[in-house]
């Protein structure tokens, strides 16, 4: 049997697996997945491989007495015995005061992020793929460093009362570096799917080429604070730790940002410019993900900052309801409102400035204020009279995504990308910054 | 697991609620699972077999076959509560080949049949096949003889494993009472416990099963003033390390005393939660630090990350070369430095050496992940960049006719490559104490534990913070600072280091979460070091108003 069940077939397993349940409650996650990938280095495959996984965890309770064990093999005795085992762990576990108990059944919105292009990728149109990258890199005589990951896979959810929840999905991330043979120049592209099909690497090769060349001869500037433009890519990595500071526990004991004085939050409170919105939506045609968190609770479109306000922090069922509010699951997805200019546009509007096109090693500092560094890299351009004039050194940043989004100019037209710290998928715009804080020179290219 | 899952399960990180749900490596299992023996070693060579049989007779002409049994345990607490006690288990095989000169690996979880595990062989090979058209050279593998069948075991006292849950709890709810009496807000600790049960088998003739432990106690503790709404958190001192439980058992000769106490082999985790408690409440009403050039006193509770990041990573030949131009990075260290043998790295009293085979240490084992036999090397040697770190595919580029022994793989499910050994600076030769070092500086700063942390893509740029900053003024300690982080650039870095303390200071910090490689794979790596004094750092204030 293929390691990917159909929806029917999933159901079907779930529902074997709990008729051997004697427990109070019952709560049971099913997944299966397979991966492949191909990288290459110095203009040759390196090391790739693929992996097969599957598991099957039951979760029992007694009262608010919990067990959890997991198994990888589906056959009648390995379900039984998993069952027992997890009645027998919660029967010896201590009461767990924060159990909330399974949920009823619910209603869940259509998504799918399935894709039969992905879905039936072979070794050899991996190759075909990475070949087309190489053929460009290798004529203008650079060296390429590339990554092609392609899964496949299921969750599904079912529990005592009845709740199911399924979700099929595939994904495809490629990532390239293209470095000059002198190592003066360095361009980078990652590109993100659920459809193979969408995927065009010699399209994406040709923009870490021109980055590539067009990175040699970088001179050094002065740091201190100049506007910036951040591409996407650069955005995602500073963005993405406002989503994860988002939780209301933390901000309500008074250890987060969100948090304030006196017990309060900043909720309802704006925190940036009235132009920045964050929202998930499973349903995004352009990053789809699953309508149900692992707990079975509904997600639909959820507004978290909505024109500089923030309108949700993640409610946990235990915290919801000690807080007398509805529980809010983190999201699944995370798309930020763009504005309508393209990027050259905006360069076209910049007098001085700076092309930030990748960020690296981000880390937090200081969590109070959200400060982060990090480094430039992979191409960085000065920006004089609306034209990139010539490629710039690295800079180390100090910097805070919050003082970043309330010194905001301009912003331009979303896209999907991959957060190079993460690896999750957003869809966000290039952003034009002011006042960016640049505090030291890095030889690195 | 990558260290944002380990932060979201153990509910350390800052993210821990907004990350969709990444599912934690390898399984929950009940803790009785963590005691049995595992699969035997006959059936694995038996398995093994199957696996290299097959790949051979589709056309591979070299085979390597790990099958891994991978045993977490972790147990989470915060103030009062018991979160989360987790038991996974992952188990499968990976196996690697080269077939027409080229690599190829695959993966199958639950492999229990020879089927199972010559169907993983036989996908490696057509992999390779598929990719060889995109090799330039074939791979050339450094020769290795066989072992035949051998075994290592991780030295222990205590098998954690076979600890009481209820002993472990007991510890960190009581670190965590101690830390709410003594005045803190919050506190999360966590245990953290891995046993890795690997079986290696290859074409060359090894038959190699090794039993690894490794333990990490931590705690956060916060403060919060509650007129400013400001916060303050402190973190343990501990180290994560290669030990069982025994590191738990508290000695006095294992503490280091002086401004705050310091540990080396045993760790007193309720000794260090009180501490810090009371370090949350200095560290909020401490003077922020003006920023500037200072001479800087690093504890090695610091000096590791640093080591770690500055050396370590820099020093990976797999860097050097380009192999992880697409995401870790390449390396300054370049081919020509080295090969010039007189590219100064660092002062004349700065000795780096790589080691797989130091005791407690997170990275000893008895034979790397392609059954090279582990051993200790320099690499920088009074000052001079002498060495890399390099596998058998690799080896041949440095001049080297063996491996050196520091390939690994996180996982059954992953294929191994270059990793970074223990990167250790060795103890100065001339007795010298910490107290003696700090009266000679004017104007310092002198710092305990790790903290923030980042550099540059060749390891050039970095900056880090700590847990702990005091000033010093005219060789006196003069309180505690905060908003401390330093930048500098790794040669000029090391260059400035002016002196090292000697072995009675020399302990051990390290990582359980070495990132690298794509898809991306953790490691676990010690690093050690005693106190070591380096001159006119550049500091910056780390304070900002919004």
């Amino acid at each position: 049997m293929s390691v990917i069940l159909t929806e029917a077939e999933a159901k079907a397993l779930l529902q074997k697996v709990l008729s051997y349940s004697k427990a109070d409650e019952c709560e049971v996650n099913l997944l299966g997945e397979t991966r492949g990938n191909l990288r290459y280095a110095r203009n040759e495959v390196s090391t790739s491989g693929a992996l097969t996984n599957k598991n099957l965890a039951v979760q029992s309770a007694f009262g608010k007495k919990v067990g959890v064990a997991t198994i990888d093999e589906f056959d009648d005795a390995s379900i039984e015995k998993v069952v027992r085992r997890s009645e027998e762990l919660a029967k010896l576990a201590p009461e767990n005061p924060e159990y909330m108990g399974v949920l009823e059944p619910q209603q869940y919105i259509k998504s799918d992020g399935y894709f039969e292009s992905t879905a039936s990728i072979t070794p050899d149109k991996r190759a075909d793929a990475v070949a087309k990258s190489l053929a460009l890199s290798s004529d203008k005589k650079l060296t390429a460093a590339g990554f092609l990951e392609d899964a496949k896979g299921f969750t599904a959810l079912m529990n005592s009362k009845g709740l199911f929840a399924y979700y099929r999905n595939t994904n495809v991330n490629f990532s390239l570096t293209v470095r000059t043979d002198d190592g003066t120049g360095s361009g980078y592209v990652a590109k993100g799917y659920n459809d193979f099909s969408k995927l065009d690497t010699a399209v994406a090769t040709k923009i870490a080429v021109q980055k590539s060349l067009g990175s040699v001869g970088a001179r050094a500037l002065e740091p201190g604070k100049y506007t910036v433009i951040l591409e996407p890519t650069a955005a995602a990595v500073l963005v993405e730790n406002i989503f994860f500071g988002m939780d209301a526990r933390s901000a309500d004991e008074g250890r987060s940002f969100f948090s304030k004085p006196g017990g309060k939050t900043k909720l309802g409170e704006k925190i940036v410019d009235e132009r920045v919105t964050f929202y998930s939506d499973p349903t995004h045609p352009e990053l789809p993900a699953a309508s149900w968190s692992g707990d079975g609770q509904p997600q639909g479109k959820m507004l978290w900052i909505d024109k500089g306000v923030v309108k949700n922090l993640t409610y946990s069922r235990f915290w919801a309801q000690k807080k007398g509010v509805k529980p809010v699951p983190g999201p699944n997805n995370m798309i930020m409102a763009g504005g309508t200019a393209t990027l050259d546009e905006m360069i076209k509007s910049t007098k001085r400035g700076i092309l930030v096109t990748k960020l690296w090693y981000i880390r937090s500092v200081d969590p109070q204020t959200l400060l982060l560094t990090g480094l430039t890299r992979d191409g960085t351009f000065y920006i004089e009279d609306g034209k990139i004039k010539y490629p710039i050194k690295n800079f180390r940043f100090n910097e805070s995504p919050i003082i970043m989004l309330n010194n905001l100019e301009t912003l331009g037209i979303p896209e999907r990308v991959v957060s190079t710290e993460t690896n999750q998928n957003y869809i966000l715009p290039p952003m034009k910054i002011r006042e960016f804080t640049f505090s030291s020179l890095s030889d690195a290219v | 697991m990558k260290r944002r899952d380990f932060m979201q399960l153990s509910g350390m990180g800052l993210g821990a609620m907004m990350l969709p749900n990444i599912p934690v490596m390898g399984h929950s299992v009940a803790p009785e699972a963590l005691l049995d023996g595992g699969v035997d070693v006959a059936v694995k060579k038996r398995l093994a077999d199957a696996a290299l049989n097959a790949a051979k007779s589709k056309g591979a002409t070299y085979t390597d076959v790990r099958i891994g049994r991978y045993l977490n345990q972790f147990v989470v607490t915060r103030e009062d509560k018991v979160q989360n006690i987790v038991n996974t288990e992952s188990y499968g095989v990976g196996v690697r080949v080269i077939a027409n000169g080229c690599w190829g690996f695959a993966a199958i979880v639950d492999a229990k049949t020879e089927a199972d595990t010559a169907r993983a062989a036989e996908e490696a090979v057509a992999i390779a096949k598929a990719n060889a058209r995109l090799m330039k050279q074939p791979v050339q593998l450094a020769p290795q003889k066989g072992y035949g069948e051998v075994s290592w075991k991780a030295p222990i006292q205590r098998n954690a494993f076979e600890v009481p849950i209820q002993e472990k709890v007991d510890l960190l709810l009581g670190v965590n009472d101690a830390a709410l009496k003594n005045g803190a807000n919050y506190v999360n600790s966590v245990l953290f416990m891995v046993n890795e049960q690997k079986y290696f088998a290859s074409t060359d003739g090894s038959y190699i099963d090794q039993d690894i432990h490794r333990i990490w106690p931590i705690f956060a503790v916060t403060t919060i003033d509650p007129k400013t709404g400001k916060f303050e958190t402190r973190q343990a001192l501990s180290a994560p390390v290669g030990m069982g439980y025994e590191y738990l058992q508290t000695n006095p000769k294992d503490k280091i005393t002086g401004i705050t106490t310091r540990y080396n082999k045993g760790y007193d985790m309720l000794e260090d939660v009180i501490a810090a408690a009371k370090q949350t409440k200095e560290k909020l009403a401490a003077k922020s630090v003006e920023a500037g050039k200072y001479d800087l006193i690093l504890d090695p509770s610091h000096l590791w990350l640093t080591i770690h990041e500055s050396v370590g990573h820099p020093l990976e030949l797999d860097r050097v070369l380009g192999y992880e131009a697409n995401f870790a990075g390449t390396s300054f260290a370049t081919l020509d430095k080295w090969q010039s043998k007189n590219f100064n790295y660092g002062s004349k009293e700065v000795n780096l050496f790589a080691d797989k085979t130091q005791v407690g240490s997170l990275g000893a084992v008895g034979w790397d992940d392609e059954g090279v036999q582990t051993k200790k090397w320099d690499l920088v040697k009074d000052g001079t960049l002498v060495n890399y770190q390099a596998i058998r595919d690799q080896v041949h580029i440095i001049g080297e006719k063996e491996s050196q022994g520091c390939c690994y793989a996180d996982s059954w499910g992953t294929v191994q490559f270059q990793r970074m050994a223990n990167v250790s600076l060795a103890a100065g030769k001339t007795p010298l104490s910490v107290s003696e070092m700090i009266k000679d500086v004017k104007k310092g700063i002198y710092i305990i534990g790790d903290g923030s942390f980042s550099i540059d893509q060749q390891r050039y740029n970095f900056q880090f913070g700590g847990q702990l900053y005091y000033e010093i003024k005219d060789g006196q300690i003069a309180g505690m600072l905060k908003d401390v982080a330093y930048q500098s650039n790794t040669q000029e870095f090391w260059n400035s280091c002016v002196k090292v303390c000697d072995e009675r200071d020399y302990r051990l910090g390290g990582s359980f979460f070495d990132g690298k490689g794509q898809p991306q794979q953790v490691s676990a790596v010690s690093h050690g070091s005693a106190t070591a004094r380096f001159n006119g750092v550049n500091v910056i204030n780390t304070a900002r108003k919004i």
